[in-house]
């Protein structure tokens, strides 16, 4: 299997390989639109700021390659947010994969949402309910029709979404213990 | 429910762990690799790797080992220990750790608070802070311990907030090593002071200590190093008796 994991400058690249190689697979590293179109399955993932990390996108012509995948595509954490339509963090015009404002939590607990948090719902990834899951955010996607796990800080947030081939984790499976392991390898068996 | 995180802490020099660990069951007690993997096989929420190295080859040395870490625990790890640089930052993260912790390079320099933030995000910085109570005022200090400033923690942990900081590590020198429990009415006040995760930090020594501090200190997390390095409590127990106690855990 071909697993493209989408090189943008944009973090936490490194675990998420890591975490695919302790299941067995080695990862390929690519910022290259031939080589991302021709994965089997390609991972989002994406630590930082929305607007710097769409910039590169942009500059490297990934904002029009990413959304026409037709392979599985499982966006992480900042991965997820970009693929939303919008995003408050830098005011940014996003992927428009999911129709989605990208949103910053109120302060009404603290912030960031940093820890493990427990999740309800069930989808193709994950289908415990109730399981454990490591966020660490301060932006988040409101519930909405794609919602596939929702988790309850400050609100109800989504955990998960899914749409068509399209599948997104607002937390880090590959830092999500054996719970994230088992995601993953869902991820894989798709 | 957001669960309360056990943080085992894990000193290192030149790339081993230094203080002694007291594990039957590693094949090599001084590889903070095996170490952490058995950590994160027992339910330790995080990780935090304080490197205490002199040497010039420092670097390199953290940098291949956080690597090694990275490719063998699947849980987050927090790295610190002489970090003062973005630079310093960029490289870490760079070979997998999840975040940064800074001290005395952040008083020293407070603008690099902001510089790392708005490079790599608040997420990953967390900022550490060693204080002592002082006649009744709380004194930062520095260089582990042994230089007093005239800095007040409260009003440094609000300014590191403002300027980017994810987390407070908050060690209290007063309850360091004594294993009379963590320094909770100071904990409380700095949970108030702040709206950013508070990291608890000395002064463990028995499970009682633990549920104390979450729930007078409101800690979000606690970090402790010997009593788990001589198993003095182990980490299911201790995660079991705190979820009879009625504190949320992960189990």
């Amino acid at each position: 299997m071909k697993l493209v994991i989408i090189d943008y400058g944009a973090g936490n690249t490194q675990s998420v390989k890591f975490a695919f190689e302790r299941l067995g697979v080695q990862p390929v590293l690519s910022d290259d639109a031939d080589v991302i179109r021709s994965a089997d399955k390609v991972l989002f993932p994406g630590v930082g700021h929305a607007k710097a990390a769409m910039d590169v996108l942009q500059a490297k012509g990934l904002d029009k390659v990413i959304p026409m995948l037709t392979q599985p595509v499982l966006g992480i954490c900042l991965g997820m947010q970009l693929m939303c339509k919008y995003s408050e963090e830098g005011s940014v015009d996003c992927l428009g994969i999911f129709d989605e404002t990208v949103k910053l939590f109120e302060p009404k607990m603290k912030v960031p949402h940093v820890g493990w948090n427990t999740t309800q719902g069930q989808w193709a990834l994950s289908k415990e309910e109730g399981s454990y899951f490591y966020f660490v955010h301060s932006y988040y996607v409101p519930k909405n029709e794609h919602t596939a796990l929702t988790c309850n800080y400050i609100e109800p947030f989504s955990a998960a979404m899914h749409k068509d081939n399209f599948y997104a984790a607002q937390f880090h499976p590959e830092k999500s213990g054996e719970a994230g392991e088992r995601l993953l390898k869902q991820f894989l068996e798709l | 429910m957001l669960a309360k995180r056990i943080i085992p802490c894990l000193d290192i020099k030149d790339g081993r762990t230094v203080k002694g660990v007291n594990f039957e069951n590693l094949r090599d007690a001084g590889d903070p690799v095996e170490l952490a993997k058995l950590y994160a096989a027992e339910g330790a929420d995080e990780l935090v790797f304080l490197d205490i190295t002199a040497t010039h080859e420092r670097r390199k040395t953290l940098a291949e080992l956080v690597a090694r870490i990275a490719a063998n625990i699947n849980i987050p790890f927090t790295v610190g220990g002489g970090i003062s640089s973005v630079d310093d930052v960029q490289v870490l993260l760079k070979n997998g750790a999840d975040k940064v912790s800074v001290n005395s390079a952040a008083v020293r320099n407070s603008q690099l608070i902001n510089d790392i933030a708005d490079k790599f995000g608040s997420q990953c910085l967390v900022l550490a802070i060693d204080a002592k109570d002082v006649a009744g005022q709380w004194k930062v200090f520095l260089n582990g311990g042994r230089l007093e400033t005239e800095l007040d923690l409260f009003v440094w942990a609000k300014e590191a907030e403002q300027r980017g900081a994810g987390e407070i590590l908050f060690t209290s020198m007063n309850h360091d090593g004594t294993k009379n429990g963590f320094a909770n009415e100071a904990l409380a006040r700095l949970s108030v002071t702040v709206n950013i995760p508070i990291i608890a930090s000395g002064g463990a020594g028995a499970m009682p200590h633990f549920v104390d501090t979450f729930s007078q200190g409101k800690a979000d997390a606690a970090l402790a190093a010997s009593i788990f390095h001589f198993k003095e409590i182990g980490i299911p127990e201790l995660k079991g008796y705190l979820a009879k106690e009625g504190i949320v855990v992960r189990v």
